[in-house]
């Protein structure tokens, strides 16, 4: 409830302390409820749910079909985490394989504003069609507005197969 | 300071804000108002309690039968402060009522709804109802068996309306039964409809309790007292105790979820919330075609009668001291409340559920299946659990725990993110149903957070059929079964000995039956037979097996172990 800043207009029918006190009372103890409400709704809505881990490693595509040398896009599914529901999503990457079956995945996102990107083979570089980032065979920006490389997932190969992880933490 | 002054003078200037809030706070009030006059202004401080906690959680909830146990577990195990925020609302509701009720019996007994104030009485008592609609909507909104079941029973009563009966279920979306519809349409009046209506008639009623005056007390001629601050004060006293009243409550007690809504549950004894179960006991003194006078009349004849106090009521305004025919009114009334309600308490036996707290008795110790002892003998009266089951069935409990499934279904007794594997409902029980689920959970069973089992068909149906055999009976002892026997039974599937041998009826009668193998072999002879079948049995045409050390001591154990066929 609010309070008026300015003595009564009318009728002080109470003595000058009785009344700061019911004043000071008041506003105190709405204050107090109102703290006791916000915080656990700023709790409640702004702490991040508990972890509950989707599927952190998927399979994908069999190592020796990707070619070397040429980014290629590779789709999978995978288990994400959606509030009280876990989904099966499709999920694509770029993958890079270099001569010695080295494997760099790179989540499909531009690093600016999240658009999908795509391979431009005669300019060997990633291009980005929304605000034309450029970036590197290796993910290095090298134009546009893009403020880091490309993002990248983590990868293990596992007999011959190539398993997409989490994204790596940027550097 | 000058700055505020500034501003505050602008929106004077421009909205008169500043004394509407005056000509609100400076109200005159009757010198003989007072701390009995509180209550009104803490049903308001409740109600919006229960828009702002509310809100909150519609943020995080999903309105549809599908998703919306699923998002109230998340809210009360993955949100932080979601336990809280659940129980202020749940809390609240109950605390709402309370103090609207209290309110009302303040006006009652000081016969404060007579003239001019019978308009003001009115629109308290639809708020009444309407406290008592949103108790009852909310009530079916987490879904799960306890709204599920109290719901059906409430749209039932609705039905037995005499004439409005028919209509008012196809209202509620409840014909044939409580589903999509009913839900839906309880969410909308307790989020779209009733909280709307419910300001309206609140800025109604204090219009009209300002229109008339708060009623002072007969013969109260002192000269009147400003609203604020010294009754503004007693008001936030009421407040700031029934509000930490509420506060310890959402942290102390726990607000009940339980399972999923199972529309097959038999055994539920479906409840109403604690304030309606004096209408719930009330029912059960009529019997047959009386039952409507109880469900429907009764209630009925009351609601109106709440109505028309004023009207029936007409005197002039007495003192307190001498309303003794409303005050023994209200004494009787809440005997009457009290003696039902503990009555509807003491009858209603409890529900499984909350015995389900307490550790399950297991019927059979898993240590009756002996695991080392291979000279027990298989022919024992009491079969172990596992021996009733096929080596398919078997095979089945061995991919669940390979599968790691109790992870989420534990048993019953324990608490899993999963449903309580011996209460599938009935039109789930089934192959058919159970592997499209195990392939992909979320799509057919909405909001189901199960991840996808990934085995070969034939494995998926071993699980299913295995699921099938869970009984609250047989649960622990078979979540207990030894290794071996599982480990046998999915070297026996995947050999596909049945191919050839039987057990328990089940599989082919090409070579013999293995039931009782163990009392006319032993194990060497077993394991000679699997290495050469033609050189220990004449003419075997059983081919020679070669298992691993591991799954040969399996299987020998487990076909050792197997009961005489009956």
């Amino acid at each position: 409830m609010d309070q008026p800043n300015e003595p009564p207009h009318a009728g002080a029918d109470v003595s000058p302390t009785r009344r700061a006190f019911y004043i000071g009372f008041i506003n105190g103890a709405m204050s107090l409820i109102g703290l006791a409400l916000a915080v656990p709704a700023a709790i409640y809505l702004l702490f991040p749910p508990k972890l509950r881990k989707g599927q952190q490693w998927v399979q994908t595509a069999d190592l020796s079909k990707i070619p070397a040398g040429t980014p290629t896009e590779i789709s999978f599914e995978r288990t994400r985490v959606d509030g009280w529901k876990t989904t099966n999503v499709k999920a694509t990457a770029w993958v890079v394989k270099g001569p010695y079956n080295e494997v760099v995945a790179f989540s499909p996102q531009c690093t600016h504003l999240g658009c999908a990107y795509h391979w431009d083979a005669p300019s060997h570089t990633f291009i980005c069609p929304c605000h034309t980032s450029v970036f590197s065979i290796d993910g290095k920006v090298l134009g546009g507005p893009a403020p880091r490389p490309l993002d990248r997932f983590m990868t293990k190969i596992e007999g011959g197969r190539l398993d997409i992880g989490p994204p790596e933490p940027h550097a | 300071m000058r700055l505020i002054r500034t501003i505050n003078d602008w929106l004077e200037d421009r909205t008169g804000i500043e004394s509407a809030i005056k000509s609100f706070l400076y109200e005159d009030i009757p010198a003989s108002a007072g701390w009995h006059q509180i209550i009104g202004s803490m049903a308001v401080f409740f109600f919006v309690i229960q828009v702002f906690t509310g809100g909150l959680l519609a943020f995080n909830y999903a309105p549809t039968p599908g998703e919306a146990y699923n998002s109230v577990k998340y809210i009360m195990t993955e949100l932080t402060g979601g336990p809280l925020i659940r129980g202020l609302h749940h809390w609240g509701a109950s605390m709402m009522l309370i103090i609207v009720v209290l309110h009302m019996i303040q006006v009652f007994i000081y016969g404060a709804y007579k003239k001019p104030r019978e308009a003001t009485w009115m629109v308290g008592v639809t708020l009444l109802l309407i406290t008592l609609a949103f108790g009852l909507t909310g009530y079916l909104l987490p879904w799960d068996n306890r709204a599920y079941w109290g719901t059906v029973v409430t749209t039932q009563i609705a039905s037995q309306a005499p004439i409005a009966g028919p209509y008012l279920l196809r209202l509620l979306g409840s014909q044939g039964s409580v589903g999509n519809v009913t839900f839906s349409r309880f969410y909308a009046l307790h989020t779209v409809l009733l909280p709307p209506l419910t300001i309206i008639l609140i800025g109604i009623h204090i219009y009209l309790v300002r229109k008339h005056g708060v009623a002072a007390a007969p013969g109260d001629t002192a000269p009147k007292r400003k609203f604020f601050p010294e009754q503004v004060f007693k008001d936030t006293v009421g407040v700031a105790v029934a509000f930490i009243i509420l506060f310890v409550m959402a942290v102390v007690a726990k607000v009940p979820l339980e399972r999923l809504a199972d529309p097959t549950d038999t055994a539920y004894i479906p409840r109403p919330e604690w304030y309606f179960l004096f209408l719930f006991q009330t029912l059960k003194f009529f019997k047959g075609p009386l039952e409507t006078v109880g469900s429907v009349v009764l209630p009925g004849v009351a609601v109106l009668t709440l109505f028309l106090i004023p009207f029936i009521d007409r005197g002039p305004m007495i003192r307190l001291g001498k309303r003794t025919f409303a005050i023994s009114f209200v004494i009787l009334a809440a005997i009457a409340w009290t003696g039902l309600t503990t009555a509807a308490v003491v009858t209603t036996p409890k529900n499984q559920e909350s015995a389900d707290d307490t550790e399950t008795p297991a019927t059979e110790t898993p240590e009756a299946a002996p695991a080392s002892a291979a000279s027990a003998t298989p022919s024992a009266p009491a079969l172990a659990a596992w021996q009733r089951l096929t080596p398919e069935e078997l095979a089945g409990l061995g991919l669940f725990k390979k599968q790691g499934c109790m992870g989420c279904h534990p048993g019953t007794g324990q608490k899993g993110i999963g449903p309580d594997l011996t209460k599938i409902p009935a039109e789930h029980r089934n192959v058919a149903w159970l592997v499209p689920h195990f392939k992909n959970p979320s799509q057919v069973v909405p909001g189901s957070a199960m991840p996808p089992v990934d085995l070969s068909p034939a494995d998926l149906n071993a699980l299913a059929l295995f699921v099938l055999t869970v009984t609250p009976q047989n649960e622990q002892a078979l979540l207990s079964v030894p290794a071996f026997v599982t480990q046998g039974a999915m070297v026996y599937q995947s050999n596909h000995c049945n191919s050839c041998h039987q057990i328990d009826g089940v599989g082919s009668t090409l070579a013999p039956a293995l039931d009782g193998v163990g009392l006319r072999h032993d194990r060497a002879w077993l394991e000679k037979h699997f290495a050469d079948p033609a050189g220990v049995t004449k003419d075997s045409i059983m081919p020679p097996y070669k298992f691993t050390p591991p799954d040969l001591d399996a299987i020998c154990k487990y076909l050792l172990q197997l009961p005489k066929g009956a």
